[in-house]
């Protein structure tokens, strides 16, 4: 049978943004893989060179709807050490209670987007139902969902009062009951277990070779944690280990997210009982002095990276995002070759994708190459696009 | 009077008119029990039905590519199939009305037809996906149609005949001999949920794989026609296991007879659903080594168990 092509995306239903794949198939068998990005650019680096700092970061906040936090907290740590300041060890403290119960509502949706990917519907019920008690914590303690709104340059904007630290550590305590009891279903469950171990190899070499990053890199044996690298918050002061794990396949990179889960509790239940007295925030200058930073931070998919260059306004001369997500993508196509068709999804879903924070500016072709655009332009742009196919945009603010 | 009771038998009850409504109502058993099985709420009784309806009032939109008399004729071919082959299946009393010798083989053949449309009717689409899925579920239909074509064997066996009503009635007689088959049983769900394409062998039409599988290309009235045969389909496998290896209505006559078969069909129905709410998918080359290396000895280790008992015991 002649290799055929067949396209995954950029509208398909394992993907839950707009990202296109080119398989080549022979049988059922995965040849090639063909990864384009670009379908899902929003221009973000650029809106920002237009705004000041606050707004930059609700912005910022907006990269991502799953690791809001992770980007806000990059980003107003990049300019607190632009602007030499430091947040007060309560705020640290706070970031990180919300970075953690961040990162166990992210580890809990991917396993419900998993177990889906497979059709273990059930499974995914099940994760996505005791996800509602991180999130209703979220929603307690920073009044959001998604996008907390926590961060501010010098600290943070809500304090954790003591009757919320009481609701943290009750909550915490079922969800550690409920994921022991997904640990034993990803053990013993012969279907899942068997649909997930030895797919999508990712060897260590290849990872390193490749830059994967989080509990990709971690689940192919790669001790790689910013967390415990280049502590940042409250991270020095609190015990926790990297989890890692040798079988470099999707079971392996389970068995790192759910063990994480069960770091993160114990985490969180150390800070929110160790959470010290004093002010959440301190002041910060509007005007931020001339510098540049580069803010490394550990996000649930892995490193995030955030470079801010300031010139003395109020206004970032530069900003750039480096979310985890383009540093896996390359290892897509090494971990599907070989394959079956079957296993694709599962290996996108893998790497726990979020391919609108990752979307990169390809090209620009013809007569405007080279050529730069401020926001105002872009606008103009974006507008006269649409209006070619019957969408008026013009009235929107 | 006899061509009036023919009609009534073909078109109204136990014919299509209860085969379209009993299968929608096993859907939404299997719909709302699957729900409350994953904690949600599930849908109400009258969604099967107002899917349908909907799927009616939609747009049919044929690939340009596609032999359009081909695409409009196979899901009718497999709704036929479905419903003939339960004419042959006893409802509420021991013998069915159109029953003749060896109609056993007759409805087996009859259920592989809609399997084989569906195939065809992917094939047809000229599309990507659909291909993928009408290949898939060729392949599948090798896995899970010896075992069920083995375990059906058995208690035709022990009754000596390939008549679906008299291995009924031979059961009725020897209740005891039901027991027998229990390992029969369980080969046949699983094999039946093969061939039903539901979890975990619901790899023809797997959405986050091959989107919409062998049905990728079908909408409005085809699509409705192709969720009728799905359904009418689980309705004729499921009285058929009942009659084969529960012992049908047991002749208690009409009435209770029938209230028998539902609740013995509908029982059969959540069996079904708790597999599959129990699993995920299994991948395609997975289902082969599951179907030939397990499921298969276990069907013909049944074969040889009713062997022995015919030998020594009837």
């Amino acid at each position: 049978m002649a290799p055929i092509k067949i396209p995954f995306g950029p509208q398909h239903p394992a993907l839950k943004e707009p990202e296109s794949f080119n398989l080549v198939l022979e049988g059922e068998q995965i040849i090639d893989t063909e990864v384009k990005l670009g379908y899902n650019h929003r221009g973000i680096e650029k809106a920002c060179e237009s705004r000041n700092i606050t707004q930059c970061i609700y912005l910022i906040e907006r990269i991502c709807g799953i690791c809001s936090h992770s980007h806000s907290t990059a980003f107003t740590k990049a300019v607190e050490e632009i602007a030499a300041i430091e947040a007060p060890p309560r705020a640290q403290y706070i970031r990180t209670i919300v970075a953690e119960l961040e990162r166990i509502h992210s580890h809990l949706l991917w396993l419900g987007v998993a177990a889906h990917e497979v059709g273990f519907d059930t499974l995914f019920m099940y994760a996505w139902r005791d996800r509602e008690v991180v999130m209703d914590l979220l929603a307690l303690i920073t009044g959001n969902r998604i996008n907390y709104g926590m961060n501010t340059v010098g600290g943070v904007r809500r304090d954790i009062d003591s009757g919320q630290a009481k609701q943290v550590l009750e909550s915490i305590r079922i969800l550690v009951e409920r994921t022991n009891y997904y640990l034993n279903v990803a053990i013993n469950e012969s279907i899942f277990k068997a649909r997930l171990s030895g797919v999508g190899k990712l060897p260590q070499e290849t990872a390193l070779r490749l830059g994967a990053v989080g509990p990709t890199a971690r689940a192919s044996g790669i001790a790689r944690d910013i967390r415990k690298d280049d502590p940042y918050a409250a991270y020095d002061q609190v015990g926790f280990k990297v989890v890692t794990d040798e079988q470099a396949d999707i079971f392996g990179r389970t068995m790192v997210r759910v063990y994480e889960l069960l770091e993160s509790y114990r985490m969180i239940r150390e800070l929110t009982e160790g959470l010290p007295e004093g002010p959440i925030a301190v002041k910060a200058p509007r005007k931020i002095p001339a510098g540049e930073s580069v803010s490394r931070y550990e996000a649930p998919r892995g490193e995030n990276i955030h470079y801010v260059r300031t010139n003395g306004t109020e206004i970032p001369e530069r900003v750039k995002v480096r979310a985890p997500t383009l540093a896996n993508l390359a290892s897509i196509r090494e971990m599907a070759k070989g394959g079956f068709l079957a296993d694709f999804p599962i290996i996108i879903a893998a790497i726990d994708p979020c391919f609108s924070c990752a979307d990169r500016m390809i090209r620009i072709s013809g007569d405007r190459r080279g050529e730069l655009w401020n926001w105002e332009q872009l606008r103009d742009y974006s507008i006269k696009w649409y209006q070619q196919r019957g969408v008026d945009l013009s009235h929107m603010g | 009077m006899d061509l009036v009771v023919r009609l009534v038998y073909m078109l109204i009850f136990p014919g299509f008119l209860f085969l379209v409504f009993y299968g929608m109502a096993c859907d939404w058993v299997d719909r709302k029990l699957y729900a409350r099985f994953q904690n949600r709420v599930g849908p109400p009784w009258f969604q099967p039905l107002a899917d349908f309806i909907k799927l009616l009032s939609k747009e049919e939109i044929i690939p340009e590519a596609a032999n359009q008399n081909m695409f409009r004729v196979l899901p009718v071919v497999a709704l036929a199939a479905a419903l003939t082959s339960f004419l042959y299946i006893p409802v509420w009393d021991l013998t069915a009305f159109y029953s003749f010798p060896a109609d056993l083989v007759v409805v087996f053949y009859l259920l592989t037809i809609p399997t084989l449309a569906f195939f065809l009717a992917g094939w047809n689409s000229t599309s990507l996906f659909a291909a993928l899925g009408s290949l898939r579920t060729l392949i599948q239909l090798f896995a899970y149609e010896v075992p069920l074509l083995i375990v059906l064997m058995g208690p035709a066996l022990l009754a000596g005949t390939w008549t679906i009503s008299e291995i009924s009635a031979f059961f009725v007689q020897n209740p005891s001999l039901l027991g027998v088959n229990v390992i029969g049983l369980v080969v046949a769900l699983v094999a039946i949920q093969g061939k039903l394409e539901r979890r975990p062998f619901d790899i023809a039409d797997a959405e986050t794989e091959v989107v919409g599988g062998t049905f990728t290309e079908f909408s409005g009235r085809l699509l409705a026609i192709i969720h009728l045969v799905v359904n009418i389909e689980m309705v004729v496998l499921a009285s058929l296991i009942s009659a084969i290896f529960l012992g049908g209505s047991f002749g208690l006559g009409p009435i209770w007879g029938f209230i028998l078969y539902l609740f013995k069909t509908l029982f059969i129905v959540t069996l079904l659903t708790l597999l599959k709410t129990l699993v995920a998918r299994l991948r395609l080359e997975q289902m082969m080594k599951f179907c030939w290396k397990y499921l298969a000895p276990a069907a013909l280790f049944q074969l040889l168990i009713n062997i022995v008992v015919k030998a020594f015991l009837v």
